[in-house]
């Protein structure tokens, strides 16, 4: 485009489900920097209920760091006039609290499960499964229906050229309901069937007029397969077209900026396919927001995206305890708390989504569920990162009964040269190795493995200003967005409590010699400075395996960060902390103070002694 | 400056509350605007389609599905008694082999040739909505519903369980700080809306349902308590058709925590009163809360004040809502522009607060106060 090379600055906004992000970006001399970034809590909710009022508050906050007058009353000054306004204003938004929808199937375990796996890996919460034999009365599920009032609805029955009674039936129920969509009040409510095409006439026929109907393929054509490609690129489209230009205040926001509003998944994804491409690498990009968290890779070019979207750190915080259950939170929490307290301060974190933590055991506790949320999420995204088949799997009607995905995940540990977090718990920790160390423990890297973080969170926004100005989004991203944070070593097998795990030796490119080592069970770290590299040797101990073969020594060169490289003597396949409550608590504090986790106790704080619980 | 503060939850002894009360499906509206009604009144009512069953009948006369249109005694459209034969085979001599009955009163909906299945629709189920709350009728919608308005006292929760209920507001804690026990909760509480201070417990819940309360207000709920109630783990909140016998208000949050002075006085002296709750919540956008609403009929009160508050100031009261001040009241003693050192070593905006009862200020994220609204 042509105007690219003359634009000179840049304010770009990612809406949150809790927080907006602004970020500052100009052109100083020859290359585009960050200036400065701003937030204010997302307005989607009462009592404001205009996402426009966050990104304002945000857009002021950037205006007193910044110096720069940015706002002419409630409009952002765009073209950029003298010193004043910018010359190109972006959005993205995940706001809202993320897709939420009810799915339909006739069969609960068939096509009600096959609408749910469809839905969930489009990004949505499911709030509800509706089949024909799922023990509700009709009045009960159109009540239902009415309650939830869903952003979308998927509906879906029967294989092609089957029976078509049945999903006509639920069609009836939702025509029945006459849903109410939860944003916006005047507009229908999209709906999407996949169900036997036979149906598609009848369907159009009960649901055309009412609701914004799209019709696609089935997603379970035969008994024996899925195919729900189709029916999750629907949930994409209609999400962008129907719900977030429903949400409060978006459509005003709309006409702000020249560049469609992108959906925040999508942008993240977009730089971290960029740096796959561009380093010939695979890549692991997770993004841990309020709501949902959402899991990026690309390897060998193949690139999948999952979005959990019931883990989260703020509305979804206490869905992480019910999935991951009390005891694998607190396997990461060192210090001694009842089971009751914990959960209670979960909840209150879940009722009061935006509150940050004030005390260093409320920060453990965070960061210690957000290790389990990554986990989470980390295994979904396994699970269904299964290739480019365009079908999700195949299922024979003996696996219907069972709840796992079948399918070779693509993802090898091994194989994996870059591990990038992005997302609050993940960017805004105070120390960077806390950040490493969360990452660390939820994907379990093995060999070798480089970790970045997105240093202020700007991923989303610097994803939709690539698909406008490359050269800014590319220029920013590699001087002032990731923060390369080093590298982690871990051997992969079975070792014993004494044994040597892993050594590295070698020269930095400054010359200087290099070395590390770890026994069984131990962590530390190397430094290695960001900016600088080192040529090593990789040894690991007998019969472990660090990505040459076991026993073998791995050349391998790495770069450094701000962290330096972790040496991760805890083993893998199998990893596992000690059963032992007092051993277990030993052991966190000994790889806490090994890589220097937290301030140590007695550090000045604003917090009266007498304050602490 | 960013307003980097919790609106916060309504607690107000003058408000004007306004309810829309809407069927699932279209139907008659029972009421007229301007009528004076009590909460229990049906405003609108309507019959949903009755539900259906199905009745494998080629496989209970042992037929192939294609043949079951030929042993159909009813047809598509008929009705039929609970017992009555809808369906059979015949011998060669014309005496009947197999019949299959039909285990419900209804009609036949549906004869799929494909599964061999007949569906029987029941009768219609009524279905009546009623007012919600004592007040008056200000507008119809015509076939859906009615909007309700009533003035009077008005709470806001922060989180709930259990759908609309209404009784009469009864006290069962000497103080905010008491919690409401199993012990305090006798025959005397059937039919009513009962509140205590700072906690109530499981059993205390279950001891609530036996003998009949319609619903509690508590400050806070220990998190195990209340899934021991529900009985499972409560991932999202999103709450409201819970069907636990008793509907329950939390006004502060989970733990152990005093109600606030100013929403236990306020039950107080509505104690005696008629109220309405709801323990529906939604955390997510379109947020909602639980609500009680206590009715003052006759009394006028003055227009409900701008949602949106103006912010946080010198003098505005708030209250912490997380540790370690978690549920402690107060007011801002200073708003310092300049970011500040946490304990966790993060830099984040602050404000002093002069909590009661104290005498020195605290440090607090700004994040970590919410707004107390008239």
């Amino acid at each position: 485009m042509s105007e690219k090379t003359e634009i000179r600055s840049v304010l770009a906004t990612d809406c949150g489900s809790t927080t907006t992000k602004a970020i500052l970006i100009e052109k100083r001399g020859e290359e585009y920097r960050l200036i400065v970034r701003g937030e204010a809590p997302t307005t989607v909710e009462a009592p404001f209920e205009d996402v426009t009022r966050g990104v304002l508050n945000a857009v002021m906050e950037v205006e007193e760091l910044s110096g720069r007058k940015l706002l002419d009353g409630e409009r952002i000054i765009t073209p950029q006039r003298g010193e004043d306004g910018v010359d190109l204003y972006l959005s993205t938004s995940s706001a809202g609290g993320g897709l939420q929808m009810m799915v339909f199937g006739v069969v609960k375990s068939m096509t009600g499960e096959s609408a749910e796996r469809a839905a969930l890996g489009a990004g949505a919460i499911v709030m509800d499964i509706i089949a024909s034999n799922d023990g509700r009365l009709p009045h009960e599920k159109v009540k239902r229906i009415r309650d939830l009032r869903p952003d979308m609805i998927l509906l879906s029955g029967g294989i092609d050229g089957g029976t078509t009674t049945h999903v006509v039936e639920l069609a009836e129920l939702i025509a029945a309901a006459d849903p109410k969509a939860r944003l916006g009040a005047g507009y229908l409510l999209p709906i999407i069937y996949a169900g036997n095409k036979n149906a598609r006439e009848i369907i159009e026929e009960r649901l055309g007029s009412k609701t914004a109907l799209v019709i696609t393929d089935n997603i379970r054509p035969v008994l024996e397969r899925e195919n729900l490609g189709p029916a999750r690129q629907a949930v994409h489209d209609l999400f962008m077209e129907h719900v977030m230009a429903h949400a409060p205040g978006y459509k005003k926001l709309m006409t702000w900026t020249p560049v469609p509003i992108m959906p925040t998944p999508a942008a993240v994804g977009s730089i971290i396919q960029t740096i796959a491409h561009n380093e010939k690498i695979n890549v692991i990009g997770v993004d841990i927001g309020g709501a949902t968290t959402d899991v990026f890779s690309d390897y060998g070019g193949t690139f999948n995206r999952t979005v959990s979207a019931n883990l989260g750190m703020s509305y979804s915080i206490s869905n992480v305890l019910a999935e991951a259950g009390i005891a694998n939170v607190m396997r990461w929490v060192a210090f001694g708390a009842d089971e009751v307290d914990i959960r209670n301060r979960i909840k209150n974190k879940m009722i009061r989504p935006t509150t940050i933590p004030q005390t260093l055991e409320e920060l453990e506790l965070e960061q210690a569920i957000s290790r389990e949320a990554l986990r989470l999420a980390f295994e979904q995204h396994k699970h269904l990162a299964v290739g480019l088949k365009g079908v999700q799997q195949e299922r024979t009607i003996s696996d219907t009964f069972e709840q796992s995905v079948s399918g070779e995940t693509i993802i090898n540990l091994m194989a994996l040269d870059l591990l990038v977090g992005s997302g609050g718990v993940l960017s805004h920790a105070p120390r960077r190795v806390q950040s490493a160390s969360m990452m660390v423990d939820a994907f379990l890297p093995e060999g070798l493995t480089h970790l970045a973080v997105d240093s202020i969170f700007m991923m989303p926004q610097l994803g939709v200003l690539a698909t406008r100005h490359e050269k800014a989004a590319t220029e920013v991203f590699e001087k002032d967005c990731l923060i390369p944070l080093g590298a982690v070593v871990a051997p992969v097998g079975p070792c014993k409590e004494g044994q040597r795990a892993v050594e590295i030796r070698g020269k930095t490119s400054k010359g200087q010699a290099i070395q590390g080592a770890v026994d069984f069970g131990q962590m530390a770290i190397v430094p290695l400075a960001a900016g600088e590299t080192a040529e090593v040797e990789i040894v690991p101990g007998r019969g472990l395996d660090v990505g040459a073969g076991k026993g073998r020594t791995r050349a391998a060169e790495i770069r450094g960060g701000v962290v330096g490289v972790i040496l991760d003597g805890r083993g893998r396949r199998p990893f596992g902390l000690p059963e032992d409550p007092k051993r277990r608590v030993e052991r966190l504090r000994e790889w806490a103070a090994a890589l220097d986790l937290y301030p140590k106790a007695g550090a000045k704080s604003p917090v009266p002694a007498a304050a602490r619980s | 400056m960013a307003h980097a503060y919790t609106p916060g939850l309504r607690v107000t002894d003058h408000a004007v509350i306004r309810r829309t009360r809407r069927l699932p499906l279209p139907g008659t509206v029972l009421v007229e605007t301007g009528k004076t009604l009590t909460a229990e009144t049906p405003v609108a009512r309507t019959e949903l389609p009755g539900n259906v069953q199905t009745v494998n009948v080629a496989s209970l006369l042992g037929v192939h599905q294609s043949d079951i249109a030929d042993c159909m005694i009813k047809k598509e459209g008929d009705p039929v008694e609970a017992g009555e034969v809808i369906a059979s085979t015949k011998s060669f001599f014309g005496l009947f082999r197999a019949k299959c009955t039909s285990p419900t009163k209804g009609s036949i909906e549906s004869i799929s040739a494909i599964t061999g299945q007949v569906l029987l629709r029941e009768p219609p189920i009524p279905v009546e909505v009623e007012a919600y709350v004592d007040g008056t009728v200000v507008e119809v919608l015509p076939r859906e519903g009615v909007v309700m308005e009533t003035s009077g006292a008005f709470v806001q929760g922060i989180f709930g369980i259990g759908g609309e209920t209404a009784g009469v507001l009864h006290r069962l804690a000497e103080s905010p700080k008491d919690p409401l026990t199993e012990a305090a909760i006798g025959p005397e509480c059937k039919g009513k809306v009962v509140f205590g201070g700072s906690q109530v417990t499981g059993k205390a819940l279950e001891k609530a349902v036996k003998m009949g309360a319609r619903g509690v207000i508590v400050g806070g709920i220990d998190d195990q308590d209340l899934r021991a109630f529900l009985g499972y783990d409560l991932g999202v909140a999103i709450t409201g058709s819970e069907e636990k016998g008793v509907t329950l208000v939390i006004t502060e949050g989970f733990g152990r925590m005093a109600m606030a002075r100013r929403t236990f006085d306020l039950l107080c002296s509505h104690e005696g009163r008629k109220c309405s709750i709801n323990g529906a919540t939604q955390i997510r956008a379109g947020v909602m809360r639980p609500e009680v609403v206590i009715p003052i009929l006759g009394e006028r009160v003055a227009a409900p004040a701008s949602a949106v508050s103006e912010g946080l100031k010198i003098g505005s009261p708030v209250r912490g809502i997380r540790e370690p001040y978690f549920g402690r009241l107060g007011t801002v003693s200073g708003l310092p522009p300049e970011l500040q050192l946490l304990e966790t070593e993060a830099k984040v905006r602050v404000l002093a607060v002069r909590f009661d009862g104290t005498e020195e200020d605290a440090i607090l994220p700004r994040a970590n106060v919410e707004m107390i609204e008239g």
